[in-house]
């Protein structure tokens, strides 16, 4: 099957999994675990073009995250923007944003760019906190209206869960398309060896801006579809914490693979659901993650099923 | 294209473990701050809600039926308070929630509970919670408006003049703020400092640096801890002699551990709950004060503090409201909560009516002062 | 505002500023001996701290001993780390390196957090609390204890660096790895000692800073953080940058909270970082590896 053929089944499953998943659900309530699933899955996605194409960190996403959220709820419910212009500015804020960090901050290798991108997160952070006329400070911002489009709204869980999860299938589709791209195999070669790449006259600064501002649009996507659900925003959704739970499910997924990104943050989203004491080992349990999956699966869980399927596949044609 | 099948399995296995809950119980559902910055407030008010578990169900639980307290911890997170007030409204269906801890949670989960038409009896104290007043909210601790009432009046009678007012940038500080500055010139009293510090800080020497150069005769502080631990002790190493008083926030024992020295002669508005044994046999409180001391103190062998107090009373409120009413539907437990006179409870004796929502006044507080690591009541 | 208090916070900004630079050291030597920014240096600060509260409430030590075997503790911790989680990523991309000790940097929170709580924890000054007076500044014992010890281990350290055959060699590990390697000094056990040695001076600092500060779980992050900053200030890669980076950290945010605003406090110092990472990132004193695109 062509890798294209290929993409189009597994998105064409994925859709028809997620529309079918909500009538085996035993209690309503776990729709909304879903539908955060969902929206921090397209963060991961984007935040896994950055680490796993791109080769670059960031531990301070959940900034953009944060930055599209109160932006959204700022201008819909303090000055009664329309929804949906609340969301594209939020959105296009954060993209925005991280154009301008971006041009100092990409210049930067490895550790620098690593402490930028927290010092950076930090900051909003304290922001966030700080503000308090305009955001609420830490005891949040209440009251923004639930997410309504062309006149309707998303009023019941299910509805909301279904817009959340055809928008991460449409962002897993253009994240694909964008990997088979030129722009892809750029950032692949970028990757791989940033001299070869220049020595193949692609233009490294530019590249690594581009997908920084795309995942960060990403970012911004998620935050808008969480704030209008959830109908409150607080700092504490955006702190460090968050910004590492991201690299988490990325590790965790396995970078190079939109799908692991995906698996990744569907894991570690609903997992708390299920474990009573979860809240406690939370913490231990992400660092524990990061370590044992960059020792011994840094290709992540996607990645490591795709290598026992590959080699299953191999000795089976062997025979 | 197998890795989806394998999605789907992991996906699969994962949401067949919803677990499942009814069986013929009343259940009422608890949020507190058991763990984070506010786990001193909360940790006891746990204590207290299974504890009163414990005893109500001993006696044959309310109206025949045993009764189930679903207790969440927010960790001092207005968020997970959020998710937790979802949880307990729309996975745990509970006829009412004794809750959140803090006041910064509180205000971020009314509407549910207003859209929800479930009763919230909130343990946090800031007056914004009950006034102006909201049908399905109410509050067990007395008010910061009479917390600072008190402060201020007992600074008037010293014949002081100028006041320093520091708070905490959360919920609960800013809204003593709000009150301090509100009360302060009705009393004739100038505030001549207005410094905020952050609940994470450590060090507040620059703001108490600011403060030495004023002439403010009394400092009011209002915060939760461990803010004012640190502010006590840099006031003592900064060699500063004005006297200070904090908010009613620091009423447990943890502020005398961790203030350690710095905490001689400070004074308070408390419930009288830390100073039982000095109120007088003839109270009607002294009873109900003395019975929960001996109960908590023998079952968890560690010191009551006012907080767990409040949780007491916002169970047996709830308690009373369905006996009132013999029924436990959630509008009638609102109802009938309205109705409720001369409950005697650890914080005070409750008035409610349509009007209001928290039943008690100024006679709820006591001044204390902190007297060689124990409160003693102010004559 | 009187000149007492301008001194006042100054010496409230050296004192807190030793601790920066204490942290700002671990990371150099980390760097230095092995080209890694080590994200968990603020958690050994954290760890001298809390192990030092544990073994004082939990065991009934003095508070001396308590401090000797939260360091010695934290400094078995910081070479474990090294042999278990670093070694194995150390030859592989940046990329893997920065989320091992991100990853690590983490667990030890989350055990912490685990078996000690999130609450705040403190412990007594080392001779009193009664604070010292003159001219119209009150200095805390405890805020001398940290000066003078900060001093003393900047001195040791020097010595340790310049004079003795180990320090001698894992300064030349940070000049030239294969030409060390070369030449006979086994450069895993040069690495494993900087790890050691990082956490050591690092728990010093949580250690002796605690009774003015208090501790809980979640300070190393900031610590952690500013620590970096004070590098990035002073140069990164040299140590003396290290130290009076942290100095002039902790006093540009003693001023910056008592002339401003105490609300923004801890931003000025990603402020600074970030700043300084945009046009400067050789520091104030030079000397430095950055590398730029």
């Amino acid at each position: 099957m062509s890798g294209f053929k290929k993409d189009g089944l597994s998105v064409f499953c994925f859709v028809l999994l997620l529309l079918a998943v909500p009538f085996f659900l035993t209690n309503v309530y776990y729709i909304n675990t879903l539908t955060l699933s969902a929206i921090h899955a397209i963060i991961a996605v984007g935040l896994n073009l950055l680490m796993g194409y791109a080769g670059q960190v960031s531990l301070g996403h959940a900034a953009f995250y944060g930055i599209a959220a109160y932006t959204s709820a700022i201008l819909t419910t303090t000055y009664g923007l329309p929804i949906p212009l609340g969301m594209v500015i939020g959105i296009l804020l954060s993209g925005f944003i991280a154009y301008i960090i971006g041009i100092p901050t990409l210049k930067l290798k490895g550790h620098y760019l690593a402490m930028a991108t927290l010092g950076f997160g930090v900051i909003v952070y304290i922001f966030f906190n700080e503000t308090i006329e305009l955001t609420g400070g830490p005891s949040g911002f209440r009251g923004v209206p639930r997410l309504a489009l062309f006149g309707f709204t998303f009023e019941s869980d299910l509805s909301y869960y279904y817009l959340t999860s055809l928008t991460l299938a449409f962002i897993i589709v253009l994240s694909l398309n964008l990997i088979n791209s030129r722009i892809g195999r750029a950032l692949k070669a970028i990757h791989t060896s940033e001299t070869a790449a220049q020595v193949f006259g692609i233009p490294i600064a530019k590249y690594k801006l581009f997908v920084f501002v795309i995942s960060a649009l990403y970012a911004g996507l998620a935050g808008v579809l969480y704030v209008h659900n959830l109908s409150f925003v607080a700092p504490s959704s955006f702190g460090f914490n968050f910004s590492v739970e991201l690299v988490t499910m990325v590790v965790l997924g396995g970078m190079a693979r939109i799908w692991g990104s995906v698996i990744g943050a569907f894991f570690l989203t609903i997992l708390p659901e299920f474990l009573r004491f979860f809240e406690n080992i939370e913490i231990m349990l992400y660092g524990a993650i990061l370590i044992v999956f960059i020792i011994f699966m840094p290709e992540g869980i996607a990645g490591s099923i795709v290598k026992i399927f590959a080699a299953w596949r191999a000795r089976k044609s062997d025979v | 294209m197998k890795r989806f099948f394998c999605c789907l399995l992991i996906l699969g296995i994962f949401l067949g473990f919803a677990p499942a809950f009814g069986e013929d119980t009343i259940k009422i559902g608890a949020l507190f701050s058991v763990t984070g910055p506010a786990s001193f407030l909360g940790e006891p008010e746990k204590n207290t809600a299974l504890m009163l578990q414990e005893q109500i169900n001993a006696r044959g639980g309310v109206l025949g039926k045993k009764i189930e307290i679903v207790i969440y911890d927010d960790e001092t997170d207005v968020n997970k308070a959020v998710l937790a007030a979802d949880k307990l409204l729309k996975r745990d269906n509970v006829i009412a929630v004794v809750g959140p801890t803090t006041s910064g949670n509180t205000f971020a989960i009314e509407e549910k509970f207003e859209k929800a038409n479930i009763p919230l009896i909130s343990c946090a104290a800031a007056e914004k919670i009950v006034k102006p007043v909201k049908k399905w909210i109410f509050k067990t601790p007395q008010s910061d408006r009479y917390a600072a009432i008190k402060i201020l009046k007992h600074i008037k009678e010293r014949k002081f003049s100028k006041i320093a007012i520091i708070t905490v940038s959360d919920g609960f500080g800013q809204a003593g703020r709000e009150v301090l500055k509100e009360v302060a010139p009705t009393l004739g009293l100038e505030i001549v400092a207005d410094e905020v510090y952050g609940p994470k800080d450590t060090d507040m020497t620059a703001q108490l640096t600011k403060i030495k150069n004023t002439p403010a005769q009394a400092i009011v502080c209002w915060g939760t801890n461990p803010g004012p631990a640190v502010i006590a002790k840099n006031r003592v190493q900064l060699g500063i002699q004005t006297p200070l008083y904090m908010s009613h926030g620091v009423a447990s024992p943890k502020f005398i551990e961790l203030s350690g020295s710095a905490s001689e002669g400070i004074l308070l508005p408390a419930g009288r709950l830390i100073v039982a044994d000095e109120i007088p046999d003839k109270h009607p409180q002294k009873p109900v004060l003395v019975k929960y001391i001996k109960d908590y103190e023998t079952k968890f062998k560690s010191p009551i503090s006012t907080f767990g107090g409040h949780a007491w009373d916002a169970i047996m409120l709830v308690v009373k409201a369905i006996e009132m009413g013999r029924s436990a539907k959630p509008a009638d437990i609102r109802a009938n909560l309205e109705k409720i006179r001369n409950f005697v409870g650890t914080g005070g004796v409750f008035n409610f009516s349509p009007e209001d929502h928290n039943g008690l006044d100024e006679r709820a507080f006591e001044m204390v002062v902190i007297q060689k690591g124990d409160w003693k009541l102010v004559k | 505002m009187e000149l007492a208090s301008y001194f006042q916070l100054l010496l409230s900004g050296i004192t807190v500023g030793s601790i920066y630079g204490l942290t700002a050291l671990g990371f150099t030597i980390i760097f230095n001996t092995t080209g890694i920014i080590n994200f968990a240096q603020g958690e050994f600060v954290m760890l001298g701290g809390m192990l030092a509260v544990f073994a004082l409430k939990g065991f009934k030590l003095g508070v001396l001993p308590s401090i000797f075997i939260s360091v010695v503790v934290t400094t078995i911790i910081g070479a474990a780390i090294e042999r278990i989680t670093i070694r194995p990523v150390r030859g592989g991309a940046v990329l893997n390196l920065i989320i091992a000790t991100i990853g690590v940097s983490i667990f030890i929170r989350g055990v912490i957090m685990f078996v000690f709580g999130k609450d705040t924890y403190g412990f007594p000054q080392f001779t009193g609390d009664i604070p010292l007076t003159f001219w119209g500044v009150a200095i805390m014992p405890q805020s001398l204890w940290v000066i003078a010890v900060t001093v003393l281990l900047l001195l040791w350290l020097f010595f340790f660096f310049k004079k003795t055959i180990f320090g001698k060699a894992m300064l030349a590990c940070s000049h030239d790895r294969k030409a060390s390697y070369l030449v006979g000094i086994s450069v895993n056990k040069m690495v494993l000692a900087s790890f050691a040695i990082s956490a050591l001076v690092g728990a010093i600092g949580g250690a002796i800073l605690t009774p003015i500060t208090l501790t809980s779980y979640d300070v190393g992050i900031m610590l952690g953080l500013k620590g970096f900053s004070a590098c990035i200030i002073g140069g990164l890669g040299n140590p003396f940058g290290a130290a009076f980076g942290g100095i002039i950290l902790g006093i540009l945010e003693s001023f910056g909270a008592g002339l401003i605003s105490s609300a923004y406090k801890d931003a000025f110092a990603f402020f600074i970082l970030l700043v300084l990472l945009f046009f400067r990132p050789t520091g104030l004193l030079g000397l430095s590896k950055i590398e730029r695109v």
